[in-house]
């Protein structure tokens, strides 16, 4: 994801129309792109979505088996989450398994869904000490115009909420909807020069010096963060990026429903 | 971080298992210079932690096509060893520990004056000898010291800490106990001069007014752990002083 060169004219032009607080596609620095989810589009998944933020598309698909539980959860579900960065979605992605891009991407996708306890996963155990039910969320990137952070939160969440327990298929029960409480949505802001926008687009991400993901639960409180990039950021720009973090968090909920 | 245990993790006059206050962070102790094969080598420990750090470089970038014809690159392996946690950890890279070097190297390439060395790689390795919570602030605050023990031009060293939530009290520098059983954590490290954040994560359920207390503790310990970077410098310096006195 970092190893793409951005034009000096194109990084000027970039950053003067910020001095104005303008953005090229038209948006102000506190808009995000419109969002299309397509929920349940993949029939052979337990659950799934293909979202569009802007130009950026991910799908992500869910698959529910049985399978033994960790030794020190028992009576719990296991959750995991990958996410790959095929080189259909950009030039700049290679084939072959994960690099560090996008383990970071999986690791902070997963970390605001686990952590807001978005899956109840105390209802996925099967047989105490023996056998639950494992959920394996796995992410593609399609297309890739920026923000795969947030593009892959709201595709995890939606196909979570569209995803059944397969009971009958392995035995175990009637199907029943994954039990879900709550909708974690993660906002990310870059920085550059010294403007912060939000949900940047390839091109933005590209020239900018730190990403901080921030991800909230129905309340509006805080869940996980991530402070990515060379760059740094300044108590106040964390308390901006905090506010708009509450704020669009609360928009985008609304939007997908 | 399950949030869940019986056992008391603050008391009510507000002392921790460890006999610490919601506000103290566990003792430090830094020596650079450890390593006799290393450019720059750091020891820490913080309360149980044990961290070794050492920096190669700037030297040849390996693999080649990593290179950046206008400045060094910094590539960091955080490494657990497998007797370092109670269970034995699997050797070798896991996502956990990719992600954690990512970070670290990136909270580097702040300070690091990269552009002095076009083609170059500084290589920085952090081997977690002993884990007690912790260990990422604990490796990147080694690592500081280790990069400046190499020579190595920088605008400043990066202290970090820890701080986070456990039976509803917002901590500082977290030990075990309190990171299993507690609610939040927030690692954090700031370039001291400027106060600038450079690496911030979080994970656990905070309010607005919890996650601002805990970074306030934070940013505080981090500029305490910075006097003792300093210190341990100074240290390695007056012995090398000397031993080229007594040649």
């Amino acid at each position: 994801m970092s190893e793409h060169v951005i034009s000096e004219i194109k990084r000027d032009h970039i950053m003067n129309l910020l001095k104005e607080g303008r953005r090229e596609d038209g948006r102000g620095v506190d808009d995000i792109r419109d969002i299309q989810v397509t929920a349940g589009c993949i029939e052979s998944a337990d659950g799934s979505a293909r979202v569009k933020l802007g130009r950026t598309e991910v799908i992500a698909g869910v698959k529910i088996i049985p399978g033994t539980p960790f030794a020190d959860t028992p009576d719990s579900g296991v959750l995991t989450m990958g996410a790959e960065l095929i080189p259909m979605a950009h030039s700049s992605f290679e084939s072959g398994p994960p690099g560090e891009d996008a383990i970071e991407l999986a690791r902070v996708v997963d970390r605001g869904i686990r952590e807001s306890g978005m899956v109840d996963v105390k209802q996925l155990c099967i047989t105490a000490g023996e056998e639950v039910w494992m959920c394996f969320v796995d992410i593609y990137a399609l297309d890739y115009d920026g923000n795969l952070f947030d593009a892959c939160n709201i595709a995890t969440v939606c196909a979570l909420r569209t995803a059944v327990i397969p009971g009958e298929q392995y035995g175990k029960g009637e199907n029943r909807p994954l039990p879900v409480t709550c909708t974690p949505i993660s906002v990310t802001s870059v920085k550059i020069g010294n403007d912060l926008i939000l949900d940047p687009n390839f091109d933005e991400e590209m020239i900018s010096s730190a990403r901080l993901t921030v991800t909230t639960d129905d309340d509006g409180n805080f869940r996980a963060m991530q402070k990515g990039g060379r760059g740094s950021i300044t108590r106040d720009e964390l308390s901006l990026c905090l506010d708009r973090a509450v704020e669009k968090g609360e928009a985008i909920r609304k939007i997908i429903g | 971080m399950s949030g869940q245990t019986d056992m008391i993790l603050v008391d009510k006059k507000g002392m921790r298992i460890d006999g610490r206050k919601t506000d103290e962070h566990r003792p430090v102790h830094i020596e650079a210079g450890v390593l006799s094969n290393a450019d720059g080598s750091a020891y820490l420990e913080i309360g149980k932690n044990k961290v070794l750090a050492a920096v190669y470089g700037p030297r040849e970038c390996h693999p080649r096509h990593l290179q950046d014809p206008t400045k060094a690159i910094i590539q960091c392996k955080y490494n657990m060893e497998a007797f370092s946690v109670s269970d034995r950890k699997r050797p070798g890279p896991d996502r956990r520990s990719i992600e954690i070097s990512k970070i670290i190297a990136e909270a580097l390439e702040r300070v690091v004056l990269t552009e002095l060395y076009p083609r170059a790689s500084i290589d920085v390795y952090i081997e977690i000898l002993q884990a007690n919570a912790g260990t990422r602030c604990a490796g990147l605050t080694a690592a500081s010291v280790a990069l400046a023990d190499a020579g190595i031009p920088m605008r400043d060293i990066i202290p970090a800490v820890a701080a986070g939530k456990a039976d509803g009290h917002v901590l500082l520098d977290l030990n075990k106990e309190e990171d299993n059983y507690g609610q939040a954590d927030v690692p954090l490290a700031i370039v001291p001069s400027t106060d600038e954040i450079v690496l911030l994560q979080m994970d656990g359920n905070m309010t607005r007014k919890e996650f601002d207390k805990a970074l306030d503790m934070a940013f505080g310990a981090c500029h305490e752990i910075y006097e003792i970077q300093k210190t341990a410098l100074k240290e390695r310096y007056a012995v090398s002083k000397e031993d080229d006195g007594d040649e």
